[in-house]
C-alpha cells in the first residue's frame, strides 16, 4: 500500500494502511476516497459513526471504546442498530479500525 | 471477517495433520519496521545503523556472557527432532523455520561462527553462518513468527526454550535500529500515557462512568469501577484492552461484579492502565523495568494493600516472574497477600470461603470450553499448589457454568497452543500469520464442537480474546463465540446485601 492518499487534488500522507499521519488533514471527501478503496459506499449509518468518531476524539483525543460507540451509534439511530454486530455489517473490518480510518483517527493500537 | 484473504485459510479435518516441510512458505511475512522516531523514543537508533555486524555480533557475545541460560540453548541442541512438529506457526504454514529447532538455529549458527572454536575455522562443518544481510531478513522474518509461547520446550528434552531465543533476536535487532512498529510504537505509549491504547486519564474516566451507568440500567446494583481512589484495599492492574474492546469489557465487568459483592475496596489507576507488558516481547529488560515500575509507583501513590492483575497472559507471566525484581521491594503492602495476585485467584479465594454466590443456571444457554493461554500455562503458576494455573480457572469456570467441556487433551494445559496472536505479532501487517497459526486451536476447537456443540471459549488473556475475536471467523465459527472467563462468573453472580 502507498503511504499517501489523493484527495481532491491533496496528496495526504497515510501510515502504511492508509490511516492519515495527520488528523487535521481530515475533511469529509477523505472518507469517501478511503472507502471508495474498498467498495465501500457510505450511508447515512456509515456517517453517523465517522461523526460520533470524531466528536469523540475531538474531546478525548482518542477513539471511544466499541462499547461507548454502540451505545452512541443506538442512541442516533434507534436501540436496534446498538449492537456490535450492526457495526461489523457496517465495517467489516471492525468498528474500532476501519471506522477509525474513515474519520482520520490513528489506528488504536495495542491488544484490540 | 474483513475482505477475502489474500492467502489460503487452512481446512479443519478430523484431527491435526502434521504438514510437509517446505521452503520459504512464509518468508514474505514481516511486520512492519518501525519508524525512526518511535525506535528514538525507547533509546535504539533510529534506523539500521552502519555498523550493525560488528554491533550486533558483540551484542550476542554480551548475551551469551551475562545468560548462561543462553548460552546453554545456543550450545545443547542435539537435532533430536522433538520440537519439530509442536509449534502451532509450523503447523499451520508448514514453513521449515518455522520448527523451533530451526528457529533457534538462525541465532544458533551466528552464534557458533563467532563464538565457539570450531565454528571460527570450520564453519562448514558446524553449521555456523555469518549475520549478513539475507541472515539478519531471516532474524526478523521468523523471529517475527514466534510468539514466545514456549510449547517446543516443553517437548525438548534439554529445556531449551525459543522464547528466550526469540527475544534475544529481537533484542540485538532494536539494538542495531532493526524494530518492528506494533511494539515500538506501544511500548512509547505506555511510557508516555500509561497504556497500550493511548488511552488519556479523562477518556478512562468517561469509559468507566458510562460502564457504571449501563450496569445500573442492565441489574440495578451500583456496581462501581473506581480510578485513582486513594486507600483503596486492592490496585487492580488490567490491559488496557480490557477498556476498549470486545469481550474484554464484560471481563472487565465481571472483576467490578465481583469486588462489589465481596465488599473490597479497589481502585484502577490512570498512572498504571496498563498490565501487558510489551518490554517483554522485544526481550528488553529496561523498558519492561520502566513499564513495571509505572505499576509500583501507583500502588505507592494510592496507598493500596494489594496489588491484583486481570486477565492478561504475558502480564501474568511478567508480574508472576519479575515484578519484584523489576520494581520491587514492595514491602508497603499487605504480606498477607501473595504478590503478585492473579484476578481469578481472588475469585477462587471468594468463591471457596463462601463470599460469593453462583447460579451456574444462568449461564445454562452457554455450552463452554476452555482456552489455556500459554503465557498463564507454561511461563508462570498461579495460587499456592502446582499446576494451580489450571485447575484455578477450571474451578472458577464450573462454579459459574453447568456445561464446561475440554479441548483434546494434547492441545490443553502444559500442552496447549498459542492463540496465534501471542509474543507481539497482533497486529494485522501479520494478519496471515495469525490465521495459520492459530489452526491448531481451532482444530481443537472443532472437536470438542462436534462432540458437544460449544457455544463458547473462554479465556484470561487480552491478546487471545483479540486474535479469537478476528480469526474465528476465518474458520467456520462466529467473533463473538470467544468470551472472558469474568464474563462467566458475572453473569452467574447472585447479588445479595448480605453477600
Amino acid at each position: 500500500m502507498s503511504d499517501s492518499i489523493e484527495v481532491g487534488g491533496r496528496t495526504l500522507a497515510t501510515d502504511e494502511e492508509g490511516y492519515l499521519e495527520q488528523h487535521s488533514d481530515w475533511a469529509p471527501d477523505v472518507a469517501l476516497a478511503m472507502a471508495a478503496i474498498d467498495d465501500c459506499e457510505l450511508t447515512d449509518s456509515h456517517w453517523a459513526v465517522i461523526n460520533f468518531l470524531r466528536e469523540y476524539y475531538e474531546e478525548y483525543e482518542i477513539a471511544p471504546a466499541v462499547r461507548i460507540l454502540t451505545k452512541a451509534i443506538g442512541k442516533k439511530l434507534g436501540k436496534e442498530y446498538g449492537n456490535a454486530k450492526y457495526l461489523y455489517d457496517l465495517y467489516p473490518q471492525g468498528p474500532a479500525k476501519q471506522a477509525c480510518k474513515y474519520a482520520g483517527l490513528p489506528k488504536p493500537t495495542g491488544c484490540v | 471477517m474483513s475482505k477475502k484473504p489474500d492467502f489460503r485459510v487452512p481446512e479443519l479435518n478430523d484431527s491435526l495433520e502434521v504438514p510437509k516441510v517446505k521452503d520459504g512458505t512464509m518468508a514474505h511475512s514481516k511486520p512492519f519496521i518501525s519508524k525512526p522516531e518511535l525506535n528514538l523514543a525507547l533509546g535504539y537508533p533510529e534506523e539500521l545503523i552502519d555498523n550493525w555486524q560488528e554491533v550486533a555480533i558483540n551484542k550476542l557475545g554480551d548475551m551469551v556472557n551475562n545468560s548462561r541460560a543462553l548460552r546453554v540453548y545456543m550450545d545443547t541442541c542435539v537435532k533430536c527432532g522433538a520440537c519439530t512438529d509442536k509449534c502451532h506457526y509450523f503447523l499451520g504454514t508448514g514453513d521449515k523455520n518455522n520448527m523451533p529447532v530451526a528457529r533457534q538455529d538462525l541465532l544458533r549458527s551466528v552464534y557458533k561462527r563467532h563464538y565457539t572454536l570450531a565454528g571460527k575455522y570450520l564453519p562448514k562443518l558446524v553449521g555456523a553462518e555469518d549475520l549478513d544481510e539475507q541472515m539478519l531478513d531471516k532474524w526478523y522474518t521468523y523471529y517475527h513468527q514466534c510468539s514466545q509461547c514456549r510449547r517446543c520446550s516443553v517437548y525438548c528434552p534439554f529445556g531449551i526454550d525459543t522464547s528466550e531465543v526469540s527475544m534475544a533476536a529481537r533484542d540485538i535487532m532494536q539494538t542495531i535500529g532493526k524494530s518492528q512498529k506494533y511494539c515500538t510504537e506501544i511500548i512509547g505509549k505506555v511510557h508516555k500515557l500509561g497504556n497500550n491504547l493511548g488511552l488519556p486519564a479523562p477518556a478512562l474516566a468517561d469509559t468507566l462512568e458510562g460502564l457504571e451507568e449501563d450496569l445500573l440500567d442492565d441489574i440495578n446494583v451500583p456496581v462501581k469501577l473506581p480510578l485513582d481512589v486513594a486507600g483503596a484495599e486492592v490496585l487492580l492492574v488490567t490491559p488496557s484492552a480490557d477498556f476498549f474492546a470486545e469481550p474484554h469489557v464484560d471481563g472487565l465487568i465481571g472483576y467490578a461484579k465481583v469486588f462489589h459483592q465481596a465488599g473490597i475496596s479497589w481502585t484502577l489507576s490512570s498512572h498504571a492502565s496498563e498490565a501487558a507488558n510489551f518490554g517483554l516481547f522485544t526481550g528488553s529488560m529496561g523498558n519492561m523495568q520502566k513499564i513495571a515500575i509505572r505499576i509500583r509507583e501507583a500502588a505507592q501513590e494510592l496507598g493500596v494493600k494489594r496489588i491484583v492483575f486481570g486477565e492478561c497472559g504475558h502480564a501474568w507471566r511478567v508480574a508472576y516472574n519479575h515484578l519484584d525484581k523489576l520494581a520491587g521491594p514492595f514491602d508497603f503492602l499487605d504480606r498477607r497477600y501473595p504478590l503478585p495476585q492473579h484476578m481469578v485467584e481472588v475469585t477462587h479465594d471468594l468463591i471457596e470461603q463462601g463470599r460469593l454466590r453462583l447460579d451456574r443456571s444462568a449461564n445454562d444457554a452457554k455450552r463452554v470450553t476452555y482456552h489455556d493461554s500459554c503465557n498463564v500455562a507454561r511461563a508462570s503458576r498461579m495460587g499456592s499448589k502446582p499446576g494451580g494455573q489450571f485447575s484455578i480457572p477450571r474451578d472458577v469456570i464450573n462454579a459459574s457454568c453447568n456445561y464446561f467441556y475440554e479441548m483434546p487433551r494434547n492441545t490443553t494445559k502444559e500442552a496447549t497452543f498459542c492463540c496465534g496472536g501471542g509474543g507481539g505479532l497482533l497486529t494485522d501487517d501479520l494478519l496471515e500469520l495469525r490465521v495459520k497459526g492459530a489452526l491448531p486451536r481451532m482444530q481443537a476447537l472443532k472437536q470438542v464442537n462436534d462432540k458437544h456443540h460449544i457455544t463458547h471459549m473462554a479465556a484470561i488473556c487480552a491478546i487471545c480474546k483479540s486474535q479469537f475475536a478476528k480469526v474465528l471467523p476465518y474458520y467456520g465459527f462466529e467473533m463473538d463465540q470467544i468470551i472472558s472467563l469474568h464474563q462467566l462468573v458475572g453473569d452467574a453472580l447472585v447479588f445479595s446485601a448480605e453477600g
